[in-house]
């Protein structure tokens, strides 16, 4: 049946990134630039999901490091570089700045780190708006230019909109290839019960650390990404709330699940699409939305399946352990 | 015989409470020790300050003759000393095996072999071996936390020897455990410090479970040592009857 079950999860796999590769060639540049969107958000939310659904450590300041990744890269491009030292830029800026950030949860925890993060975000904003030779103040910096992929431009929405979707993969597999390693199983030690952790031999507070400091890079990479996706940025879409969305998007999704962010951030980014016909009441409904998901599951979206799946493998195990009881053999 | 362990004048006060009041004992190389008192006598305290949660008040802490006092309980461990806790430890969203490759991993390679390394840090098969000596093997894929409380005590148990430790200190291993389990816990313990020379520090309140496993006892009674002997001269000693187990 786990054999069924595999063949059916590859097969749903191909199906998805099929669509996404095909589906937008007869989009039009509105839906083109949700859907990019839609990409960088996610690879924000992985970043975010990595430090708060694996390793347990709260952050608020995740819109702060997709800002300071967006500066970095609008910065750079600005001035005649690549985006790809602008990207350099921001993954080694974010990786530093999250592992100070990452101190004070040595110290505190919950909502506490909640607070000290939220503060870190307002400093960041605060950095952004006022900061003018840097960043250029409210007026912001626009006319930021795509790159040339192998001599390739990138200009168009859809030739852009790849390259969303080919980061995102990358950073998937990436994040993939981190949660199933030692260093994955390390972190959700952290999350469940640091004390045993430790006793274990587990270095807890470089892991801490190292879970801030890899998804503050995260939050840095979808930064470079959305500066030449929205081509003008300015202070405002860096300010909490979208620490507050990423955040959603997490725990709608099904923080601690691989593919929570990428659920989050589709309800987050294309629910308030769908629901514009609505005209006035798409932000009450999608609130309500929101609310009513988490009454129902918790754990969001993914918790709901895995919910399913677990009582389906714990009455699988009780009726073998019952089969082995009676000394009978199992059916094939 | 040499001391794996040695623990001198140990103190440790909360506040104006001395939980432990100037404790200090061997514990030679491949030896179990027991370590009994009634409740409160500060056995657990005095585990977490030789282990470094807890920073003691006073006094040394020796591992192979090496002063040790204050380390962090990680770095404890990568020296080879491991340790159960009296409250159940296991991760119960990991499968019985990835418990235990976690229980391991932090003794292989470094921390870039185990970013880039293989997934079970090569521990697969020594996780397995593990599982079948503590006879979890139907239970290998389950998660730790739906197995029944005896066996989750027996995958904590299992958990602090994937490190191939030198030393361990267990915290009440038998509380809770049914009859069958404590006789395999007790010959699994046995086998591995016979095999492997590991030596043990045990506390224990099962005194049947302590006067068979162990080679020594030290009682312990309000912060203090009040004896050290073998069972039979425990058993023996009026101080011991007076103070803890009756007549």
């Amino acid at each position: 049946m786990s054999l069924l079950n595999r063949y059916w999860r590859v097969a749903l796999g191909l199906v998805v990134i099929a669509a996404l590769i095909i589906a937008p060639m007869y989009l039009n540049r509105y839906g083109l630039f949700i859907l990019s969107q839609w990409a960088v958000m996610t690879i924000a939310a992985m970043g975010l999901n990595l430090t708060l659904g694996y390793a347990g450590q709260v952050s608020l300041a995740q819109g702060a490091f997709v800002g300071i990744g967006a500066y970095s890269a609008a910065i750079m491009t600005a001035n005649g570089m690549p985006l790809i030292a602008g990207l350099g830029v921001a993954i080694v800026l974010c990786f530093a700045i999250g592992w100070i950030l990452g101190y004070p949860a040595l110290r505190v925890q919950h909502h506490y780190l909640a607070f000290v993060t939220l503060a870190f975000s307002t400093l960041a904003f605060l950095v952004f708006r006022n900061e003018s030779w840097l960043t250029n103040g409210i007026y912001g910096i626009s006319n930021i230019p795509r790159p040339t992929i192998l001599g390739y431009p990138t200009n168009r929405p859809l030739p852009f909109y790849y390259v969303c979707l080919g980061s995102l993969a990358l950073v998937s597999f990436a994040t993939w290839w981190l949660i199933r390693s030692p260093w994955g199983r390390a972190f959700v030690a952290l999350r469940e019960n640091p004390v045993r952790a430790l006793s274990l031999g587990i270095d807890t507070r470089r892991y801490t650390l190292m879970a801030f400091a890899i998804g503050s890079a995260l939050g840095g990479v979808a930064g470079t990404l959305y500066a030449p996706l929205t081509q003008y940025i300015d202070p405002v879409p860096f300010n909490l709330s979208l620490s507050l969305d990423l955040l959603m998007m997490v725990i709608v999704g099904g923080s601690g699940f691989f593919f929570g962010p990428f659920l989050g951030a589709m309800i987050a980014v294309l629910l308030p699409e769908w629901l514009r016909f609505t005209q006035g009441y798409y932000l009450m409904l999608y609130a309500v939305a929101v609310i009513l998901l988490l009454i129902y599951s918790p754990t969001g979206i993914l918790g709901i399946l895995d919910r399913y799946l677990t009582e389906r493998r714990t009455k699988a195990a009780s009726a073998l352990r019952a089969v082995a009881k009676s000394g009978l053999e199992p059916a094939p | 015989m040499t001391a794996v362990l040695e623990i001198s004048n140990i103190k440790k006060n909360f506040g104006g409470i001395n939980a432990v009041d100037g404790v200090s004992f061997d514990v030679q190389e491949g030896e179990i020790l027991g370590l009994i008192g009634p409740n409160g006598c500060g056995k657990s305290t005095l585990f977490n300050c030789i282990l470094g949660q807890l920073q003691p008040s006073a006094g040394e802490v020796k591992v192979d003759g090496k002063v040790v006092t204050g380390f962090r309980p990680s770095d404890l461990n990568r020296l080879g000393v491991s340790r159960t806790f009296q409250l159940l430890q296991v991760f119960p969203k990991l499968s019985v095996r990835e418990n235990l490759i976690l229980a391991g991993q932090e003794h292989q390679g470094n921390m870039l072999s185990r970013l880039l390394g293989p997934s079970d840090a090569g521990l697969s098969q020594a996780a397995d071996q593990m599982i079948e000596f503590f006879k979890l093997g139907h239970l290998a894929g389950e998660l730790a936390g739906g197995l029944s409380y005896g066996q989750q005590k027996l995958l904590d148990a299992a958990m602090a020897f994937m490190g191939g430790p030198r030393l361990v200190l267990l915290d009440e291993p038998a509380g809770g455990v049914n009859l069958t389990m404590l006789g395999d816990l007790k010959a699994r313990l046995a086998e591995i410090n016979r095999e492997k020379r590991a030596t043990f520090v045990v506390i224990e309140h099962n005194m049947e479970f302590v006067m068979s496993l162990c080679s020594r006892v030290v009682v312990m009674a309000e912060g203090k040592v009040l004896a050290i002997g073998t069972p039979a001269e425990i058993r023996a000693n009026s101080a011991v009857i007076d103070a803890y187990l009756g007549h």
